[in-house]
């Protein structure tokens, strides 16, 4: 089943440009998301994943090319696009709740309406017992958890996820990929998420899509067809190791190649 | 690898552990001669902590040195009296001005003097400051002005402002407002500049208008700072209206330093020191007071 596509990245290309020389980070890529589907970018240090999913915000403007959600040209950024970053940018002088409330400002609703949304979303990633913690009160993972649920309440047409969980301990990164796993399935969602990690991004992906070295080019996608709902068990099922390698591989010939190894390429 | 670094640039502290370990690309080191490292009280290692008594106790055993050693200069009489007067002197100086209602008086002056040129330097500094540490166009025709008047020293400007306003109030709020106002809005503005870029694009991708970002996000967000950087800029305050009070003023403390000066009343002057140390103390104590108060999820960061 082939459904329009959600977002379209055509031609974009993105170069810096600095004094004595410019740096291009992104060249000539094409790159299409489908209705619902959760795709991954994954790539080494420093090849452009991040600031493509920058454009794709609307943060930052492509050199060439461009961004079409829904059949329109992306010009900036705006609430059909919920981002979620490395850093938890949950703002500390507010409560959990009124970090997700504030999302929802923009939105005519009643007072009690929108509180009441904001605990629905914090339930959805298991925090309604924390809805009056200020973030110093909460781990990392849970303020991550926050986040997500600050970007979904607003519902966005997509949701662009900058290495969400790459601050994590391993543990912890485990489980939140179980969670959002989990929300995504019972909530589907058109996904974007960035990673350098290659399990994490075999485990909740429908396709991955790998990025050679600076410049940055797509440089194979790779479909995961392991069936859902997806469980932690997984991770040492035979299907599952085969798709692992086959990421690792691509990615590791351009770790190689840049001198660095990406995260997960130790076992 | 990058994992790690934030990770241990998120816990900002000092940790023991990292000293020994080293690079982990250096060589292998031979074993280091068996040697029994006597165990350091936590107090006297970098970044140790302090229990509060302690640190209650050491402040307060410092003062009472200091007060000991004068004690034993005058008691001695190491130094001439009239240079140095013992502190029961100082202190039955000061019973006296109490009494008689004149450090009273002086302190409201002053305190009065202050708290006006204070509130218009932050009142102007701090919707400067906020602007340009958001718009670099405003930095740039703002910054390097301020930079530049801020070199200025303030004492120069005393007789122009008493040339333009003569020697009463007027004339210690514009030293004051020249004197705290410039430093201001430097650093109101290096404390907006610290808003994490990630607010800021949070706040567009919600589809916030730039004015929305400015007073939901990034005042908010620098609030804390800017409220250090007054209880900072209020000590300077204090300093420029003693200034003032000295060159030409009718009253107010540094007033009465002056005119004891040329009685050669050390005692009295000495003790006005001491009060003016008392009054920044205090002003400062409230300040943090508030900030603990308004900026309660400050604490734990």
């Amino acid at each position: 089943m082939v459904s329009a596509p959600k977002v379209e990245v055509r031609s974009l290309s993105k170069v810096f440009e600095g004094g004595d020389h410019d740096v291009t980070a992104l060249s000539d890529v094409d790159l299409t998301l489908g209705d619902n589907e959760f795709v991954s970018l994954i790539g080494t240090s420093g090849c452009g994943k991040s600031t493509l999913l920058s454009i794709v915000a609307g943060l930052q403007e492509p050199s060439e090319g461009e961004v079409v959600l829904d059949g329109e040209e992306v010009v900036g950024p705006g609430r059909d696009r919920g981002l979620v970053f490395q850093s938890y940018t949950l703002f500390p002088w507010q409560t959990a709740r009124a970090n997700v409330e504030f999302a929802l400002r923009g939105e005519k609703l009643a007072k009690g309406e929108r509180a009441k949304l904001a605990r629905e979303h914090l339930a959805l990633v298991g925090l309604e017992q924390f809805e009056d913690s200020y973030p110093h009160q909460l781990s990392g993972g849970m303020k991550q958890r926050v986040a997500i649920a600050r970007a979904l309440s607003y519902r966005p047409q997509v949701m662009l996820m900058d290495e969400p969980f790459g601050a994590l301990d391993a543990l912890t990164r485990g489980m939140m990929q179980e969670l959002l796993t989990r929300v995504w399935e019972e909530h589907k969602i058109t996904v974007l998420f960035v990673t350098h990690d290659v399990e994490e991004a075999v485990f909740v992906s429908d396709r991955v899509v790998v990025m050679t070295n600076r410049p940055g080019k797509i440089k194979e996608e790779i479909p995961i067809d392991l069936p859902r709902p997806r469980a932690h068990e997984m991770l040492s099922s035979p299907e599952f190791g085969e798709l692992y390698g086959r990421v690792l591989e691509s990615i590791r010939s351009e770790a190689m190649a840049a001198d660095t190894v990406p995260a997960g390429a130790s076992r | 690898m990058s994992e790690s670094r934030n990770l241990s640039m998120e816990r900002g502290s000092i940790e023991r552990g990292s000293m020994e370990r080293g690079p982990a690309t250096a060589a292998p080191r031979s074993p280091a001669p068996r040697k029994r490292r006597r165990k350091r009280h936590e107090m006297l290692r970098i970044g140790g902590g302090i229990s509060t008594p302690w640190f209650i106790g050491i402040a307060v055993a410092v003062f009472a040195l200091l007060l000991g050693i004068w004690w034993l200069i005058t008691a001695t009489e190491m130094v001439e009296p009239l240079f140095l007067p013992s502190p029961s002197e100082v202190f039955e100086s000061l019973r006296h001005q109490i009494q008689n209602g004149q450090l009273w008086d002086d302190a409201r002056v002053s305190v009065y003097r202050v708290l006006i040129g204070f509130a218009l330097a932050t009142v102007m500094a701090i919707p400067i400051g906020v602007l340009i540490g958001t718009y670099r166009v405003w930095e740039a025709a703002v910054e390097p002005l301020v930079d530049f008047i801020r070199y200025m020293p303030v004492v120069a400007f005393v007789p122009l402002t008493i040339l333009w306003s003569g020697t009463g109030d007027t004339q210690k709020f514009l030293i004051i407002w020249i004197g705290t106002f410039f430093q201001q809005v430097l650093l109101i503005m290096d404390n907006v500049k610290r808003v994490p870029m990630d607010y800021v694009n949070l706040g567009y991708t919600l589809g916030l208008k730039d004015r929305s970002i400015l007073a939901r996000i990034i005042i908010p967000s620098s609030a804390p700072g800017i409220w250090d950087s007054m209880r900072i800029s209020l000590g300077w305050a204090w300093t420029w209206l003693v200034l003032a009070e000295l060159v030409a003023a009718t009253s107010g403390l540094g007033y009465r330093i002056n005119t004891a000066q040329r009685y050669f009343e050390t005692d009295l002057i000495i003790g006005y020191i001491l009060v003016l140390g008392c009054l920044g103390l205090i002003f400062d104590q409230v300040m943090k007071f508030l900030s603990r108060r308004m900026f309660k999820y400050e604490e734990a960061r």
